[in-house]
């Protein structure tokens, strides 16, 4: 009885330390349960309301799971082809020199069709940010094979597991990305624990910060896991990306100046 | 001074993941045996004299359904 009368004392709105920011709307995700995309939305989303910049921001969403992200976080958004997101960032960001604009890309987006569109974007240090949502894997349509899958690792397209011979080695793209001119901000984050989502939203803000500075393309990469994809329990594939994924893409910063 | 904590989870949103649960410092957190209209056994404080509000599930739930409150005592 004691406890009972406990909680009630505390759930009181003057004791209230975290809620969902009003940047994120009401919508239900239509994310599997446990996706990283939510998570990594919400940061976006509270980054732009800590910075005061809902009215500012232009966001570019990609094909692929995160498709949708427009229908979650409360900004105005523009939708690209296939991997071409950093190519309409380019223009919007010429156009309103003064809105915060990024790019939100999974791997199949950005280390795949889009390849070359990313690769200029950053060379030529256009003054956006980039979110790149790693999960090694084809959500959307899947299960495929990506250019970021591990080595033996089984997906819909390599059932016995990716072969150095056949399918070549896992790119490191973000390693690529930092040795171009144009980028001021390279790192690789993950959202699995609350250090490492509170160390991406810190990069996060970081990278919008360094657009208002006029610094070059700011290249946040997070870890993430595909639950559904690699066919485990949200738990489970959070266990195996630290196991396994880390040490492919380790942690941290790859460029800061 | 001691922190005691309570978390309200929007029990329609919820979609069982159970990151809070493993995320959760206090073992306060566990997956209900009721479920929501959509059949996922939504997290609940199983434990809630253990909560100290450290607002750690919060960060890591996907689907943004946990509200954290916190208090001195």
């Amino acid at each position: 009885m004691h406890t009972t009368m406990d909680i009630k004392d505390i759930i009181k709105p003057e004791n209230k330390v975290y809620s969902k920011t009003p940047v994120l709307l009401d919508n239900v995700m239509h994310y599997c349960p446990g996706c990283s995309h939510g998570t990594a939305h919400k940061l976006v989303a509270e980054v732009i309301e800590e910075m005061g910049i809902q009215e500012n921001t232009i966001g570019v969403s990609p094909v692929g799971c995160s498709v949708f992200a427009y229908n979650y976080v409360d900004i105005d958004w523009q939708q690209a082809a296939h991997g071409r997101a950093p190519a309409l960032a380019t223009a919007t960001k010429r156009l309103y020199p003064d809105k915060y604009v990024f790019t939100y890309q999974g791997d199949g987006d950005l280390a795949s069709i889009g390849t070359a569109e990313i690769m200029h974007a950053c060379n030529r240090g256009e003054n956006i940010v980039v979110i790149f949502i790693n999960n090694a894997i084809y959500g959307m349509t899947g299960g495929q094979m990506a250019p970021t899958t591990l080595m033996g690792m089984k997906t819909a397209t390599s059932p016995y597991g990716r072969r150095e011979d056949l399918h070549g080695k896992p790119l490191r793209i973000t390693d690529l990305i930092s040795q171009l001119e144009g980028t001021c901000y390279v790192t690789r984050q993950s959202v699995q624990n609350a250090a490492g989502a509170r160390k991406t939203k810190r990069a996060i803000r970081k990278g919008f910060e360094n657009s208002a500075k006029k610094k070059g393309t700011s290249f946040i990469e997070i870890v993430s896991s595909c639950n559904s994809g690699w066919k485990m329990s949200p738990v489970k594939a959070n266990e195996w990306m630290v196991e396994n994924m880390f040490p492919s893409y380790p942690l941290g910063d790859l460029k800061d100046i | 001074m001691a922190l005691r904590g309570a978390i309200v989870v929007d029990t329609e949103k919820c979609k069982g993941c159970s990151v809070c649960v493993v995320n959760c410092p206090t073992n306060t957190i566990a997956l209900s045996k009721e479920v929501n209209s959509k059949g996922y056994n939504y997290a609940y404080m199983a434990s809630p004299e253990n909560c100290t509000g450290c607002t750690n599930c919060a960060t890591v739930c996907p689907d943004t359904c946990i509200t954290v409150y916190r208090v001195k005592v």
